[in-house]
């Protein structure tokens, strides 16, 4: 068994299970659906960043994973309140 | 080691694929909520344990468990956010019909 054809297969196998979880951020009817969607795209990037940093071997992409979900967490953070403050403002 | 690595790359994208489908064909926000944030978080950190197991004693590894912790605080309280605002707008939780 070869450990980078498993390497290869897991990470195509989540880039099919990224692109079908971004249907909920297209078709979402409410803005929540929208967020879920996002957010599980964006744990589902982060782990194909990991796997390609161990493919490739380039330890330069688990610095860019982390990055990654710093900006992911902060994003929601302010999506979530810019949506409150918009709602008691109007 | 190599299979134990497997196994857990498996279960990381079963996981991965459960949580999609729920996200898609549940019929709610809270019950998608649900759905995404167990199954991202078992997902994400069974695979990210597989890369650790797969590099053994390495400076890769630790930044993965760095990754890992990072992960395991901030998705609950991410979900928890999203959750929080949904309520608060006063959004129906979907089962029987009762005014709130």
């Amino acid at each position: 068994m070869d450990i980078a054809l498993i390497l290869d297969a897991v990470i195509y196998c989540l880039l099919g299970v990224t692109v079908l979880s971004l249907i909920r951020v297209v078709i979402g009817p409410e803005p929540e659906d929208r967020m879920i969607g996002l957010n599980l795209t964006a744990s589902q990037v982060l782990a194909i960043l990991v796997l390609a940093a161990l493919r490739l071997d380039q330890a330069i992409f688990l610095d860019v994973a982390l990055v990654y979900a710093i900006l992911g967490f902060v994003g929601m953070l302010a999506i979530a309140r810019s949506m409150r403050s918009g709602e008691e403002s109007s | 080691m190599i299979w134990v690595v497997a196994v857990f790359l498996l279960l990381g994208v079963f996981f991965g694929i459960t949580g999609t489908i729920g996200v898609l064909r549940f019929p709610d926000v809270f019950t998608r909520l649900h759905a995404a944030a167990k199954c991202s978080t078992t997902s994400i950190f069974s695979i990210l344990l597989a890369c650790m197991l797969l590099k053994g004693w390495d400076p890769m590894s630790w930044r993965i468990m760095v990754i890992a912790l990072f992960f395991l605080i901030t998705s609950p309280v991410s979900a928890h956010i999203i959750g929080r605002s949904a309520w608060m707008r006063g959004l129906m939780p979907w089962g029987r019909k009762r005014k709130r």
